[in-house]
């Protein structure tokens, strides 16, 4: 066997181009190691922290009782815990299917002016401070109003939710092969139909996604809703209901009195809780930073499941 | 449903006698560029055609043009007549949902919605207000026969499109395509993305399909026009980039005894 030139060259430096490029390797590596344990760090110990600090507040009265009065032990986050939820369930509903029409309208015409504005819009409206969407709600609707309530509270997180709704929706738009649009244009579909029933679902996983970021970001929110959820540490739900139906309300009406009020969440509990100077405040407000904690992770589970569970039946 | 069988026969047998779609002094613009310039080609009844040429030849352009597809690009504008059954698809007044409904289209790659068999299928039929379950059932079912799918997904109908293999989802979209019973069937490129044994069935089936429509297939494959297609067009591009057609003919003739040096240069493996 004959040795090319090129061959020779290799073999004489192969032992020191070796050598260095082993350094360079464990050199990067631990680097590289090093900050990534530093950036994973504060995560696990904001759990941990978190965790420690709350786990001993919570038993079950804490999920089923409203608050008690100072000085009285015991006592729960019912309250803030049903407003939360309240405040998701309104927010998605205010927010989602404005931002996915809009997404749509982006997504086909992006280079029209309407579409350019929409954009921008969007993109400003993103850097806006939360609290400005709070005060804004306060002007808008508070004001007038003249009461606090959890519909205002909804919208203001709502308008916090849109620019993410919109973007992500937009994006996974994007995504889906343009024969697929076509295919159902060339048999006739109406372009509403196309997107209704071909578009939407063939990015709905994507779609999703964005929902849930949109509202574990906004389930952790509290500046919008300083001035605008306010907060109810009477609020009860099972109470409006068992009352409206005691007294013949129509469903119209205990649905008015449940969004009509103001209502806490959980980030609002736990603020003025960690502010107050007694120490079983204190500690409550460590267990509602591990209720919101666990909330917002299993939003996060539960969206990946069922996107998981989709993506296989889809794919058969 | 017997009469009107009856009428769809008589009138395909009237029609046999002339062309089914005319293509008269065809330019397709994309703003101030001309994409194609005055293609004629006159496409037989319950025949094959196939449209070749070196790619960026407007192939496609010309392809979509015949169900206006090119609609769809705001740019895009034309010159000339398509005539489908005498009567001129982009005349005002003429439904474009009508038109597409009569001209059906199969894509390069394999494209079903994101839904189950049954639906992929019924998709079509739904929109012209079929709701009954159990005509929906057979239009189902017919259109998965022709399509020579119906054997192999009869038992998963409600399974996802995307479970079949490339293969048998390129016969789910024809199976799609023929569920609105069109006339004509545009195939751009319906097999570059299958294996050859795919290639081999879709073809099979083109053969078996041209009884009842009309076909026009367009193929970077050569042997694959010459063994499927009754009728070949042959595309090229000028000096001003733009596609003509510089040859049309049977394609026995085209491959065999062509006119144009170009077309026997192209059609032998010596460019393109």
């Amino acid at each position: 066997m004959t040795t090319t030139r090129f061959q020779e060259l290799i073999a004489k430096n192969e032992a020191a181009h070796a050598r260095g490029r082993r350094i360079t390797n464990i050199v990067m590596l631990t680097i590289t190691g090093f900050l990534t344990l530093l950036a994973i760090i504060p995560l696990f110990w904001i759990i941990g922290y978190v965790i420690y600090r709350g786990g001993s507040t919570i038993n079950l009265d804490f999920f089923t009782q409203l608050s008690r009065p100072l000085g009285m032990t015991g006592g729960g986050v019912l309250f803030s815990i049903e407003g939360t939820i309240v405040l998701a369930i309104l927010s998605c509903i205010f927010a989602i299917p404005p931002g996915v029409l809009a997404a749509f309208y982006v997504a086909r015409n992006p280079n029209t002016p309407l579409g350019t504005a929409l954009r921008f819009g969007t993109d400003v409206l993103a850097g806006v401070p939360s609290i400005v969407m709070g005060l804004f709600i306060y002007t808008l609707i508070v004001v007038p109003e003249k009461h606090y309530s959890a519909w205002a509270g909804g919208l203001a997180l709502a308008i916090l939710m849109l620019p993410t709704i919109v973007r992500t929706t937009e994006e996974m738009l994007k995504l889906v092969p343009h024969t697929l649009r076509e295919a159902s244009l060339g048999l006739g579909a109406p372009e509403w139909k196309t997107s209704l029933s071909v578009m939407f679902p063939a990015a709905l996983n994507g779609i999703i996604t964005g929902f849930l970021l949109a509202i574990s970001r906004s389930i952790g929110e509290t500046a919008p809703l300083l001035f605008t959820a306010l907060g109810n540490e009477q609020y009860d739900i099972g109470t409006i209901i068992r009352g409206g139906i005691q007294s013949h309300q129509s469903l119209s009406a205990i649905i008015g009195r449940i969004i009509n009020q103001p209502v806490d969440s959980l980030p609002l509990t736990l603020w003025k809780y960690a502010q107050q100077p007694y120490p079983e405040r204190i500690d409550q407000s460590w267990g509602v930073a591990l209720v919101l904690m666990s909330f917002v992770l299993s939003v996060e589970i539960i969206a990946r499941l069922w996107v998981e569970s989709r993506k296989r039946a889809l794919q058969g | 449903m017997e009469t009107k069988i009856a009428v769809s026969k008589n009138v395909t047998e009237s029609a046999e006698s002339r062309n089914k779609m005319e293509i008269k002094n065809l330019s397709v613009f994309y703003r101030k560029f001309r994409a194609l310039a005055e293609i004629n080609i006159a496409v037989h009844p319950n025949r094959i055609t196939a449209i070749i040429g070196p790619s960026g030849c407007g192939k496609s352009t010309l392809l979509r043009s015949f169900n206006r597809m090119n609609d769809l690009t705001p740019s895009a504008h034309m010159d000339g007549e398509i005539i489908l059954d005498g009567e001129n698809i982009n005349a005002s007044g003429v439904d474009v949902v009508d038109v597409r409904r009569r001209v059906g289209m199969v894509f390069q790659r394999p494209n079903p919605f994101p839904k189950s068999i049954y639906d992929n299928v019924a998709f079509g039929p739904r929109l012209y207000g079929i709701r009954r379950r159990n005509d929906l059932n057979e239009i189902v079912e017919k259109s998965l026969r022709q399509a020579a799918l119906w054997e192999e997904v009869k038992d998963k109908l409600h399974q996802s499109g995307f479970s079949l293999s490339g293969g048998q989802q390129q016969r789910l979209c024809i199976a799609r395509a023929l569920a609105v019973e069109p006339e004509v069937i545009l195939m751009d490129e319906p097999a570059s993305a299958l294996d050859p044994i795919s290639t081999l069935r879709i073809e099979e089936l083109m053969r078996d399909l041209v009884q009842d429509y009309t076909i026009i297939i367009v193929t970077h494959n050569m042997q694959q026009a010459a063994r499927v297609s009754d009728y070949t067009a042959m595309m090229m591009i000028d000096d001003h980039r733009a596609g003509r057609m510089i040859e049309f003919n049977e394609t026995n003739v085209i491959f065999t005894n062509p006119k144009d040096k170009r077309t026997e240069d192209y059609v032998t493996g010596r460019f393109g």
